[in-house]
């Protein structure tokens, strides 16, 4: 049944570009593609490790301006993305030694601080990343000789690195790695009494987190052609995380149906009002506030609990 | 003048707006462990509030206190609206408190618009004031003097009044606190008020020098956090020092280092995170 269910999904997003009608929608369905992939690397901190990032746009925009950079330079695509990932690890390396100093709050604050750092090296450091205008690269890559020029195929594109990004945490939350992260999120003393080595556990799940951060970054930066010191501000963070918890977090499904809601408010929301940081920010309260667990398990709960209040109630014996 | 001694002064300046700033966010940071991501924009709404009551006919500095008092009344019922409903939840209220910051900062792009506007320097504080035989801008004095004015004050309130030990002691032992009778929860409004009147005034008396501006929110949170880092959370002392440190890493960093500033402001946070991750004045936590 769940096999099916997986075989549906997959055949309804393989053929989107298809049905769906218009390239303005192919387009939306390409982003929400490369944000779930950004939603569910931050996941992997946010969720599993219970390490909340509010930095993790500083990894998405380093990827993107290290592909632009490299690119510009006049080198091939596969030094770009092999260059902007690694640059991106390297980073993330670093990001995770200094984050990890802290857990809780403390992590929380670091990694604002981080991801400021980058904003402002975006922002001012005009020699390389031309400050507030900017990098425009010259067009999307061709891998194997396809062309991506078009929002079909790129859609496509998009759609085959998606899975992988899947697969990967599939395979990642199953495997024992998977569940060391989650110990080390629930029970860490008793993690560390049983041998684990925690703090090595949470600095490889920061590089897994930033890995696909940088690869949803590389794609942003190759469906825009251009990448802007907006890309790394802490609002770019802060919608990344509001699509974990908007979805579930430490699910797989979650972020993807974050991703989806969060783009689709955004573009829905910018096509009537010009005030999309205001309901970002109110999506963000009323979440929080009354449905900390995500929207989808929260609905579920509170249409549960609103069926039971109308059900006769059973005796005290019952 | 000098470039140096300008320099320094600016430096001392902007320690001075941050000491005021962060004061708040390292009192409310030590006593609810919530980082209060709407500081920067508590900072940013005084500033738009006063440049309104300055409109209305206002003068300067009953602005600044009114413009305060409005951000604390705010404050105050985001602390018992929404932080109150969470209480516990240490994640979800920092979430909250970053979007309520993404909502003011809406909300000011949406009556103040976009465009910069530049708070009047008071009248009898403009042009310079000689010392030592050097001239320094009369309105930068003051606001270093106002900055060690409230340092004495917020210092005499922790140290030497009832309510200080009370707050003391929550930042200490919050559980033992509540224990021995002191209500801690109406502790977390009080400071929270205090903390937001702060970050709205300190917004005020900086608009002569940095004027109120889209993203003057984003801008003056992370010099909160680097202090408040670098300090120590709930330490005044630790605020006061790392404010100055800050100040003059950001502004001798912009003279030397333009296009680096930001990452000369951080490096040494990033030193302090590595050596003493609880901040130079922080204590280890129990």
């Amino acid at each position: 049944m769940t096999r099916l269910a997986l075989v549906a999904a997959l055949v309804f997003l393989a053929t989107v570009p298809l049905w769906i009608g218009g390239t303005y929608y192919v387009n939306i369905a390409s982003q929400i593609l490369f944000y779930a992939i950004f939603a569910l690397g931050v996941n992997v901190l946010a969720g599993y490790a219970g390490l909340v990032s509010l930095g993790h746009a500083g990894l998405f925009g380093i990827a993107a301006y290290a592909g632009a950079r490299i690119m510009n330079d006049g080198h091939g695509q596969l030094v770009v993305a092999a260059g902007a990932l690694g640059v991106t690890l390297l980073v993330s390396a670093a990001f995770a030694v200094l984050a990890l100093r802290g857990t809780g709050l403390g992590f929380v604050m670091i990694t604002v601080a981080l991801g400021q750092i980058v904003w402002g090296v975006a922002y001012r450091w005009i020699s390389i990343t031309n400050g507030d205008n900017g990098i425009a690269i010259r067009g999307r890559p061709s891998p194997l000789g396809l062309s991506l020029t078009t929002p079909a195929s790129f859609y496509s594109a998009t759609f085959v690195v998606f899975l992988l990004a899947v697969g990967s945490m599939a395979v990642f939350v199953a495997s024992p790695f998977g569940a060391s992260v989650r110990g080390t999120r629930d029970q860490p003393l008793r993690m560390n009494a049983l041998g684990y080595h925690v703090w090595m556990i949470r600095f490889l799940a920061f590089l897994f987190s930033g890995f696909w951060s940088g690869v949803a970054g590389l794609l942003y930066l190759y469906y825009n052609q251009f990448v802007s010191p907006q890309a790394v501000a802490l609002t770019a963070s802060a919608e990344a995380l509001l699509m974990v918890i908007a979805g579930g977090t430490a699910t797989l499904l979650g972020p993807i149906a974050g991703a989806a809601l969060v783009v689709v408010v955004k573009n829905v929301a910018s096509a009537y009002i010009e005030r999309w940081n205001f309901v970002l920010g109110a999506i963000f309260v009323v979440i929080v506030v009354f449905m900390p667990e995500g929207l989808v398990p929260g609905t579920v709960r509170r249409w549960r609990r609103a069926l039971a209040a109308l059900r006769p109630r059973p005796t005290a014996a019952g | 003048m000098n470039l140096w001694v300008v320099l320094a002064v600016n430096s001392i300046t902007l320690g001075g707006l941050l000491f005021l700033l962060s004061a708040g966010f390292s009192l409310i940071f030590g006593l609810m462990k919530i980082p209060n991501l709407t500081h920067g924009s508590f900072f940013m709404l005084g500033a738009y509030l006063a440049t309104s009551l300055i409109a209305h006919g206002f003068d300067f500095w009953t602005a600044a206190i009114l413009g305060g008092l409005l951000v604390a009344a705010l404050g105050g019922i985001v602390e018992r609206l929404i932080l109150r409903r969470l209480v516990g939840a240490e994640l979800a209220q920092v979430l909250v408190t970053l979007g309520l910051s993404f909502m003011i900062a809406d909300v000011c792009l949406l009556v103040w618009t976009g465009d910069p506007i530049r708070i009047a320097t008071p009248a009898a504080l403009r042009g310079a004031t000689s010392v030592m035989g050097l001239g320094f801008p009369t309105y930068r004095l003051a606001i270093s003097l106002i900055a060690v004015v409230f340092a004495v004050l917020l210092w005499m309130l922790l140290d030497r009044t009832r309510l200080g030990a009370m707050i003391r002691a929550g930042v200490d032992d919050p559980a033992m606190a509540r224990v021995v009778g002191i209500r801690v929860s109406r502790l977390f409004t009080i400071v929270f008020c205090l903390g937001a009147w702060l970050a709205g005034f300190a917004g005020v008396i900086g608009g002569p020098i940095l004027s109120v501006y889209p993203g003057l929110d984003q801008e003056m949170l992370p010099l909160a956090l680097v202090v408040v880092i670098l300090g120590g959370s709930g330490s005044l002392v630790g605020s006061l020092v790392g404010s100055f440190v800050v100040g003059f890493l950001y502004n001798f960093g912009q003279a030397m280092f333009p296009e680096l500033a930001y990452v000369v402001l951080f490096l040494p946070m990033l030193v302090v995170l590595v050596v003493r991750p609880q901040g130079l004045f922080g204590r280890q936590a129990v």
